[in-house]
């Protein structure tokens, strides 16, 4: 018995050990992560790698052009673009993670309660989904925020319910084509419950595309949270967000073209990092994607 | 195709709307406080709060408040009142209507436009600089907010060049060309991301068609490239295309909504926006309807051609 449990052990530890050498291998996943890495380092010691107060106006400094005082320039108050940008990371990262995090659990709790049980459970759950996934992402969230007010707690919240109805698509999705194997009906042989079967046979086994969608999720809640401060409804004045830069740089591109060209930049490169993991996740964890793609 | 299939799809597009019209509904039951607060001011004594519920109907309970909303709509096209300039939204809505569907079209066009050549010369030759060339153009595509893209697009042209308006409208019964120069920043906007986005799939769909059998036969039998690509792979290619547009047109709504307000574009995704920031509630709640209305018809009309032009899927 101990040496079957012992086998068991290595069969995983080389399967993860081949899964990281084949990441390794994968050019995109791996720019992708590196981005990723860089990002969530600013977001964490973007306060500490500031050069400048991201809120500390200087008036004698205002519009300065890029130079080695200021990066990335500064702002009609004089507050200096590229320490306020470092301070965005950490909003964008929050908002994306804790947003993605509440409807990747709601999303594949409800996705995965479907495709287990079917019949008319499934029906009712995948008809609400239908209906959720019927209100255009932007519109969706700005109509939460229109109940909810505006705010970055509210503008998270909104994020989430967006993306509730693909995670539960997919996981969904997922669990079905795993349910009729072998392990399950063994699983329920053995005499385990419902929810175990769920919970330790099912989902360890269909999370391959959830782990893509996440990944894919982060970079479209990165944009939805530029876009919702972009429009005032997200994170507010005078704390500093790559979409609230963005349209407070609107007005002053003529003379400060800086203020509108750095934070979108910002958002580009974050959303091509989260994009370029989940391609390259998607290419190792799903090969029949591989090859249309 | 069999009927029962498509009288199964629009039964569930009907279960769909009626879903869409409850959550649209329940917007202004859901905000906070009362909506005749909102539309007073905090200066309102709690009597003429009282008094202004009565006359809007807030009072009575809300499954004959819906029904009532939903019938005016569903019979007369009658979406009531605007909170804040107290006109008819149907009126507003007919007004804005066809800017959005204006933008939406030519948006589509410019992307497609873009993604039809784009994604087949990519597709012909994977590997190659083209395609890798493609590639990139569809990534940072995929990645450049829309917003941004459309300040980018203002900066350079209207303000840079100078060639183009950065703002506004102008209906094409005003003169063709005033109409073209007003939509075309708008309309790039759009059309570039979503032609990145539809390039990706259009290479997705040629690629799988060109590693098929019958693309290899008629290689073999000696067959012009010219007569295998545009005879054999890109008509078989076209399912698929047909497909990635209908789902393209539902996400350019959502972009719509995004580049309108950038451009001052008086269409329904601006009202939309403008009726949050106002809490006009009765406008928004028609905005959202509308919007998810066009996004769920959209997506069963995709789902039919679908199945419409695949005649090897069985569609019982």
């Amino acid at each position: 018995m101990a040496l079957t449990a012992g086998k068991l052990e290595l069969k995983q530890e080389s399967r993860i050990a081949e899964f990281v050498r084949k990441a390794l291998r994968h050019r995109l996943l791996m720019l992708g992560f590196s981005i990723i890495v860089v990002l969530a380092i600013v977001a964490l010691l973007g306060r500490q790698l500031a050069p400048y107060d991201p809120n500390g106006m200087d008036f004698g400094a205002r519009f300065a052009p890029p130079s080695f005082k200021h990066f990335f320039g500064t702002d009609e108050f004089g507050r200096d673009v590229f320490s306020r940008i470092l301070y965005g990371a950490a909003v964008s990262f929050k908002v994306a993670f804790i947003a993605v995090a509440i409807s990747a659990s709601v999303g594949v709790f409800v996705g995965a309660v479907a495709g287990f049980y079917g019949s008319w459970l499934d029906e009712l759950i995948m008809r609400f989904m239908d209906i959720l996934f019927a209100f255009p992402a932007v519109l969706m969230a700005i109509t939460v925020m229109a109940i909810l007010g505006r705010g970055v707690g509210n503008a998270m919240i909104a994020i989430a319910i967006v993306y509730i109805p693909i995670f539960a698509r997919v996981a969904r999705g997922a669990v079905l084509s795993v349910r009729g194997r072998e392990y399950v009906t063994a699983a329920r042989a053995l005499g385990q419950g419902n929810t175990t079967i769920i919970f330790k046979q099912i989902l360890p086994n269909s999370l391959g595309p959830i782990i893509v969608q996440t990944s894919l999720s982060l970079a479209f809640a990165i944009l939805a949270e530029a876009a919702l401060s972009f429009f005032g409804l997200g994170t507010q004045p005078p704390d500093p967000s790559w979409g609230r830069m963005l349209s407070e740089g609107r007005s002053f591109l003529r003379q400060a073209w800086w203020m509108g060209v750095f934070p979108g930049l910002a958002i580009m490169v974050s959303v091509m990092g989260f994009n370029f993991f989940g391609d390259g996740l998607r290419d190792l964890l799903d090969p029949r994607m591989k090859k249309i793609q | 195709m069999s009927p029962s299939y498509i009288l199964r799809r629009l039964g569930t597009l009907l279960l769909v709307l009626f879903g869409v019209s409850i959550l649209s509904f329940a917007i202004m039951p859901l905000v906070p406080g009362s909506p005749a607060r909102v539309k007073l001011g905090i200066t309102a004594t709690p009597e003429n709060v009282a008094t202004l519920e009565r006359q809007l109907g807030l009072d009575r309970p809300l499954t004959s408040q819906y029904f009532d909303w939903i019938s005016g709509i569903v019979t007369r096209f009658d979406f009531g009142k605007s909170f804040i300039t107290d006109k008819s939204i149907t009126a507003e809505v007919a007004r804005r209507l066809p800017a959005t569907l204006q933008l939406a079209f030519i948006a589509l066009l410019i992307g497609l436009v873009i993604a039809l050549p784009a994604g087949i010369i990519a597709a012909l030759r994977p590997g190659s600089k083209r395609d890798v060339s493609a590639m990139i153009f569809s990534q940072i595509g995929v990645s450049v907010p829309d917003f941004w893209m459309g300040i980018l697009l203002i900066v350079f042209f209207a303000e840079y060049l100078q060639i183009l308006p950065s703002s506004g409208f102008v209906p094409m019964s005003e003169g063709f060309l005033p109409w073209l120069r007003h939509i075309i920043l708008p309309a790039l906007t759009s059309g570039l991301i979503s032609g990145a986005i539809m390039t990706r799939f259009v290479r997705s769909a040629m690629l799988e068609v060109l590693n098929q059998d019958y693309v290899r036969t008629a290689r073999a039998k000696g067959l012009n490239e010219r007569v295998v690509i545009n005879k054999h792979a890109l008509r078989n290619a076209s399912i698929s295309i047909a497909t990635i547009v209908g789902l393209q047109m539902a996400t350019l709504l959502s972009s719509v909504v995004v580049v309108e307000i950038i451009f001052a574009w008086p269409g329904l995704g601006s009202l939309a926006l403008n009726s949050t920031l106002q809490r006009d509630y009765p406008m928004l709640q028609a905005s959202v309807l509308l919007f998810a209305t066009a996004f769920a018809v959209v997506n069963l009309l995709t789902d039919l051609s679908y199945a419409l032009l695949d005649p090897s899927v069985e569609y019982a």
